[in-house]
């Protein structure tokens, strides 16, 4: 496809306004160029973004999630706005992974697209074939885990709820897919302690962490007086959870500050992601943003840049967990949440 | 910046325009916004995709509206309209723009009305505000030789929109409106089969409500013409990255899939759109579940 011509915010000339900072940044043992991808579900396969900005300079493309076959999702309405954010249920709508593996990825890689693929599953064995598929296809950055699904084998839980299930569907998948190919959990913040199912994640082989997926949420219509999605539920996305995935993403970096984080959950400006760095995520996914602003990827990355150098940071892994290192620790307050447990420093 | 090599390649353009006018007609807004380049690409039933509330405000999805008009040159260089109406929170702020004031547009986007290769007899068919690409399209088939025809139909007579310019472009005009205000009273659908007999119709342009959209539809293939319709489903993105503003569909090989309407569409043929299935994955689509169900 043809570039657009973006007229209010030029991604060429970029360089010249572009400051000294050194933005490349490690994924589970990956070296991106630029810190900011894509989200899952939020850009399709890329090709659509492509006339908004030059896809090979971002961090990468996460793609939808993939299943095993082809998948219609939910009846429409699948949406919602809410205040600063939308509920949506698609329920994964998908070409499969025959038509992602034959159409789909090739776009991406053919060009230089650095792509992370999704996959999603309703069993481990089905995550275990979607690994073995992916396992010699050249030119895959990353595999990221959507644990956020029922698990048909257990009377529809989600995986992502329960250590257990995360640490059976996260070690299939790293023992199925190529050693040098680093597989990322992607952990819901729906659960009573996130650092139970990282540590799960991490101990089953997860190379890193992608974190959050949306929060489960729903929306009335006082019109209709019904739930206004068909699917009646929805995962809540958009800057309004932007305060949950930040604190997640403090205490997971707290507990595992070696655990690459590719944190995410309501970035829409630069200093959106700098939150996320500063808490301990060491590269981040811009989502419903791109809704707004197709070209938000980019500009987010241009942002941080920006807000890097203002605060005297050279490079992005200086920043990684800074928020932690004067690490004020309150006491609990009666009937408030416990603090994460200390932070050890994450230096460099 | 952007270079005269880029915007002739370009298809689809992002840009921070300005408004030039905002004036009422009806029960409808009619904005006008500088083009950058949107005028040159824009084909009759292409739409704009506007951000609405700031940049930081509390509005992320995009509201959609079909493309108006288009001009490409003029005091302030190309331009582009649209007409809204005010449903809820994001064309109430659209409402209250003023002359200078900056909004980010997307566009044009979606796959705009096949206009035939002969000049046939065509008959355009417009519920409110569905009447906004009429105009242009209108032009196009006159320009093409074609006859054209068109039926407008409201609830009301303020919310007819465009009916001076309709009477200038067709050779005959037919108002419905369902409280009688003007016209015959009724909808579009009780005065089209008259309309297609008279006019030995061979193609039906449409736009407006989904009900509409259905029941035109049906009336066209009932009188064997073939029917062009621009759905109008709920969007986020209007980009085709979000996958909420799907239709079941059936393709050339016979098989239903639910298909974007912002990018497989808005304009469907007629006779493919599964109309009394909208709101449903019919059980026989592609990849429609055979058990379980996954999250977003
Ligand atoms: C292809 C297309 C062309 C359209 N052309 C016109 C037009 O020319 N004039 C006009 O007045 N309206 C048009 N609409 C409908 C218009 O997009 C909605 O009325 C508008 O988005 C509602 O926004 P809101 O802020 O008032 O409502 P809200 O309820 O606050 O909107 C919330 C969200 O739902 C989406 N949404 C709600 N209703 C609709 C709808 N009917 N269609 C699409 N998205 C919706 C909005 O985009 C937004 O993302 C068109 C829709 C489509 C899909
Ligand atoms: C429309 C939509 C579809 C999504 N689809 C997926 C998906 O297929 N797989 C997945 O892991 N996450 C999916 N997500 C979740 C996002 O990847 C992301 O984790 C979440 O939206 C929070 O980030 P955000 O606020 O920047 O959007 C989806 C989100 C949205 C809004
Ligand atoms: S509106 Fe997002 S895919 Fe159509």
């Amino acid at each position: 496809m043809t570039r657009a011509v973006i007229t209010h915010h030029p991604q060429r000339s970029a360089a010249a306004d572009r400051p000294d900072v050194d933005l490349s940044a490690s994924v589970g043992g990956r070296v991106l160029p630029d810190p900011v991808l894509t989200a899952s579900g939020c850009a399709a396969f890329g090709r659509e973004l492509e006339p908004f900005l030059d896809l090979t300079a971002i961090g990468a493309v996460v793609t939808k999630s993939v299943m095993l076959a082809p998948r219609a999702g939910r009846p429409t309405p699948r949406m919602a706005e809410t205040p600063s954010g939308m509920l949506n249920s698609i329920g994964l709508q998908g070409p499969g992974i025959d038509a992602f593996l034959a159409e789909d990825l090739p776009w991406l890689t053919e060009r230089g697209i650095r792509a992370v693929v999704s996959i999603a599953g309703s069993s481990v064995d089905e995550y275990t074939k979607l690994a073995q598929r992916l396992r010699h296809v050249e030119g895959i950055t990353a595999i990221e885990v959507n644990i956020s699904c029922p698990n048909v084998e257990s009377r529809g839980e989600v995986f992502a709820c329960d250590p257990d299930a995360t640490a059976a569907v996260v070690g299939a998948v790293r023992r199925s897919s190529a050693p040098g190919v680093p597989v990322l959990a992607k952990l819901s913040a729906d659960v009573t302690d996130i650092v139970a199912v990282a540590r799960s994640a991490v101990d089953a082989g997860a190379d890193g962490l992608a974190l959050i997926n949306t929060l489960l949420g729903l929306v009335v219509d006082t019109d209709t007086m019904r739930p206004v999605l068909a699917g009646v539920t929805g995962g809540l996305s958009g800057p309004a959870i932007r305060p949950v995935a930040v604190r997640c993403v403090y205490q997971v970096h707290a507990a595992l500050p070696d655990v690459p984080i590719l944190g995410m959950g309501g970035i829409r400006h630069g200093l959106d992601a700098l939150e996320f760095v500063l808490a301990g995520a060491s590269a981040v996914s811009v989502g419903t943003a791109t809704f707004n602003d197709p070209s938000a990827v980019a500009r987010v990355s241009r942002e941080l840049a920006r807000a890097l150098a203002d605060r005297g940071f050279g490079s992005l892994r200086e920043a990684v967990g800074h928020a932690h290192r004067h690490g004020r620790q309150p006491d609990p307050e009666p009937g408030e949440p416990a603090p994460p447990p200390p932070a050890e420093d994450p230096a460099p | 910046m952007t270079t005269a090599a880029t915007r002739a390649a370009a298809r689809v353009i992002q840009t921070r325009s300005e408004v030039i006018s905002l004036r009422r007609a009806g029960a409808y807004h009619v904005m006008s916004l500088t083009g950058a380049g949107i005028p040159e690409l824009t084909r009759p039933g292409h739409f704009l995709a506007v951000a609405c509330g700031g940049d930081d405000g509390a509005l992320l999805l995009r509201r959609t509206f079909s493309i108006y008009d288009v001009a490409s040159r003029g005091v302030y260089g190309g331009t582009v309209d649209i007409v809204f109406a005010v449903q809820g929170k994001g064309t109430r702020w659209l409402a209250e723009r003023h002359r200078h004031d900056a909004l980010d547009i997307v566009g044009p986007l979606g796959k705009p009305f096949s206009l035939p290769r002969h000049p046939v007899s065509c008959v355009l068919v417009a519920g409110g505000y569905g009447s906004a690409p009429m105009f242009m399209l209108a032009d196009q088939l006159r320009e093409r030789g074609c006859r054209v025809d068109v039926v407008l139909g409201a609830s009301t007579e303020e919310k007819l929109f465009g009916v001076l310019d309709a009477k200038r472009i067709a050779a005959t005009l037919t108002l419905a409106t369902e409280d009688g205000s003007v016209g015959e009273r009724g909808r579009v659908t009780d005065v089209l089969p008259g309309v297609l007999d008279r006019t030995d119709a061979d193609v039906v342009y449409a736009c407006g409500p989904m009900p509409m959209l259905a029941a035109v539809a049906k009336v066209a293939q009932a009188h064997g013409a073939h029917s062009q319709c621009a759905v109008e489903e709920a969007m986020a993105c209007g980009i085709g990255v979000c996958m909420t503003c799907v239709v079941p569909v059936v393709g050339d090989d016979g098989v239903t899939r639910m298909l974007r309407s912002c990018t497989d569409g808005p304009v469907f043929r007629g006779d493919r759109v599964r109309w009394d299935d909208l709101g449903t994955v019919p059980a026989d689509c592609y990849g429609a579940p055979a058990t379980g169900d996954g999250s977003a």
